[in-house]
């Protein structure tokens, strides 16, 4: 992502209250690019999924997580060709290693078979006690019609620095 | 029953349910980070008409944004419904889109796949 490109970055603590002029700053932005309707409203709604991937996970977080550890990135920028969010957060290990799992079984999904398996987790009758169950890598990957690109860095024997780079072509 | 009527937000959509009438709505944007909390009292209020419901239920759903975390909650609405329209209560939806947001009318027919009530797509001409 070019310097020039970036529309908005952060880096910090997200909580709820962060998380809603986020979105309303994006909203205003894309409406003074006079931005086609349909990718206006996919630009917001993998943003949404991706902001509150990251205020989920924080809340996740273990106690013993290294106070740093709470802090997250994220960077959306646009090009001629497409919008690009990007996301980062730290990880343990162990859900990196769950998470990593997950999201190797969205990319290696058809859209057709991502739409069967959308509405599969979608009626399961699980549910996180936020809601969401584990919808969101799918949506985005669905939203997106790109396979998710994503990385682990390991940090030390506990944690990993886990990113989500998102592409949505225009 | 009394009515249900939940005011917007930036976050959270208008609900508006009428017993009497038989008319469910729930238009504007659906994105809180917790969404069960939200669509509590609808649900609750659901399973309560559900015992005496009338010959015939409208639900428009006009919805411009929503999350997963509120997807899960809407189809726990539409299967409250669906309970109501198996036991003979005649519930039809009418899913509302705005014209070319594909990835709503793909939504309403993910929908439609999983629940068994007739479902009518509406696009909004803009």
């Amino acid at each position: 992502m070019e310097r020039d490109n970036i529309m908005l970055s952060f880096k910090g603590n997200v909580t709820s209250e962060l998380l809603t002029p986020v979105l309303q700053i994006m909203e205003s932005k894309m409406e003074k690019l006079n931005e086609p309707s349909k990718i206006k409203k996919k630009v917001y709604n993998i943003l949404v999924e991706a902001l509150q991937n990251l205020y989920h996970h924080l809340d996740k977080q273990p106690d013993t997580a290294p106070q740093g550890h709470n802090t997250v990135i994220f960077m959306i920028g646009k090009t001629e060709e497409a919008y690009s969010i990007f996301t980062g957060n730290y990880i343990s290990n162990e859900n990196a290693g769950k998470l990593k799992n997950r999201i190797e079984k969205i990319n290696s999904l058809e859209p057709d078979e991502l739409k069967a398996y959308y509405k599969e987790v979608l009626n399961n009758g699980m549910m996180s006690d936020k809601g969401g169950g584990g919808l969101g890598m799918i949506d985005i990957a669905r939203k997106s019609g790109q396979r998710l690109d994503f990385d682990f860095q390991r940090v030390d024997e506990k944690f990993s620095f886990y990113s989500l780079n998102i592409n949505i072509p225009q | 029953m009394e009515n249900l009527v939940i005011e917007g937000t930036p976050k959270t959509p208008t609900i508006k349910f009428s017993p009497e009438e038989g008319k469910l709505l729930i238009q504007g944007r659906s994105i809180p980070e917790n969404s069960i909390d939200f669509y509590k009292p609808l649900v609750d209020t659901l399973e309560q008409y559900s015992d005496g419901p009338k010959d015939a239920t409208k639900v428009d759903i006009v919805l411009e944004y929503f999350n997963t975390s509120s997807s899960k909650c809407i189809l726990d609405v539409f299967k409250k419904l669906e309970k109501i329209n198996s036991a003979g209560g005649g519930v039809a939806i009418n899913w509302h889109y705005e014209e070319d947001d594909e990835d709503m009318l793909e939504a309403g027919e993910d929908y439609q796949a999983i629940i068994n009530i007739p479902f009518k797509m509406i696009e909004i001409e803009e």
